[in-house]
């Protein structure tokens, strides 16, 4: 799986809704998470790819799309 | 350390619920049960002012304690709506009270503020004496401001609460306290006067999720304590979804959290002390018993402190 993969199949998980084909649309705006959804899924990719995100880190843009989280993600590999 | 001797609560008589508030929002009232956890709130009737709801607080506490309020050495009060941008709140209440004389301090600090209050008078206590902490809000006035957003109008009520904390005496003894603040998120949830109460609902749920079960991890691992052995959390009643999920990440049983958002929504520094009040009233301190507060609000301001029955 690529790693977009694995973040898909994360927000998908936690969501528990379809999530959008195109990766650069917002998974807040799309009604895919909420505000209580996300702590659950910053908690899944710190699990997934054993990385901690620090506190400073945790803005919500930074969250707000499959391709925005790869690129975290990416960052802190 | 000092003792938790009494605690207080005020709220006003209006009850609010949330057909009458989803009518005004352009919302559904289920909406707003199953985003909070909030069934109604009470509002302040229109001349009611933060001193008023503080000063029936504090009556009421120092009630419950059967102290003379000549006795009281100090006066904290926290209040992030309070009506003027000086003199705050606290002066006015304590002169209310007939203590006028006895210095008066104001934490305008919001959700936080009646926690870092108990910290405070913790240390302050030995040099001052019996410490009255008062928290009071009135949010009814803050989310009428134009343009309302509804996301935060739902949940906001007003009320008032206080604790007495006495150097030498009282129903459980404060061990520790563990207080943080960032004032890299001063802008994610802040009120400017005359303006609208911004709230990024986004940021905040995020970081208060990671933050309160870390500071409770914090304050308990310093203190040899595992979080299961704590007989009741009393938290700022911000929103029961957010209360559920620290309560996930502490792995302690929903049961062990008091909570009376439900009645009363988030009011704001006032929460924690009307829900510690209550569940005085209802159940309280157990000897040799850990209790453990905490709170989260804007700043943001975070901290735990932990008491054990006496």
């Amino acid at each position: 799986m690529t790693t977009q993969e694995r973040i898909l199949a994360i927000v998908q998980q936690v969501a528990q809704k379809p999530v959008p084909a195109d990766p650069d649309e917002s998974l807040f705006e799309s009604g895919v998470l909420d505000s209580f959804g996300l702590p659950d899924v910053v908690s899944a990719l710190e699990k997934e790819f054993g990385v901690k995100v620090p506190d400073a880190d945790l803005n919500p843009r930074k969250f707000d799309s499959l391709t925005r989280i790869e690129r975290y993600i990416e960052s802190r590999a | 350390m000092a003792f938790l001797r009494a605690f207080g609560r005020y709220v006003p008589s209006r009850i609010v619920g949330n057909a009458e508030l989803a009518e005004r929002l352009g919302c559904e009232p289920d909406w707003i049960l199953n985003v909070s956890g909030i069934a109604e709130r009470r509002y302040a009737a229109e001349g009611e002012t933060v001193s008023d709801m503080a000063a029936a607080a504090a009556s009421d506490c120092l009630v419950h304690a059967g102290f003379d309020p000549s006795k009281i050495g100090l006066v904290i009060l926290a209040s992030g709506s309070a009506e003027r941008r000086f003199p705050g709140p606290a002066a006015e209440t304590a002169a209310r009270m007939g203590i006028a004389g006895v210095p008066a301090i104001d934490l305008p600090m919001a959700s936080a503020g009646s926690l870092f209050g108990l910290a405070l008078a913790d240390r302050l206590a030995a040099a001052f004496g019996p410490v009255l902490i008062v928290a009071a809000e009135k949010m009814s006035t803050v989310i009428a401001r134009e343009p309302q957003d509804r996301n935060t109008a739902i949940l906001f009520g007003d009320g008032a609460g206080g604790c007495l904390v006495h150097p030498t005496e009282g129903e459980a003894e404060i061990v520790d306290a563990c207080l943080h603040s960032d004032g890299g998120f001063a802008g994610n949830l802040c009120l400017e006067w005359d303006r609208p109460l911004h709230m990024d609902g986004r940021t905040v749920i995020l970081q208060a999720s990671r933050k309160v079960p870390a500071v409770i991890h914090e304050l308990l691992e310093r203190n040899h304590r595992p979080p299961e052995s704590v007989d009741a959390f009393l938290l700022h009643q911000a929103n029961q979804n957010l209360t559920e999920r620290i309560a996930k990440a502490l792995e302690v049983p929903l049961d062990k959290f008091y909570s009376n958002i439900a009645h009363y929504g988030n009011t704001s520094s006032a929460s924690m002390l009307i829900a510690a009040a209550e569940w005085c009233a209802s159940s309280g301190f157990q000897p040799s018993e850990p209790v453990v507060f905490a709170v989260f609000g804007a700043g943001f301001h975070w901290g735990a402190l932990l008491a054990v029955g006496t």
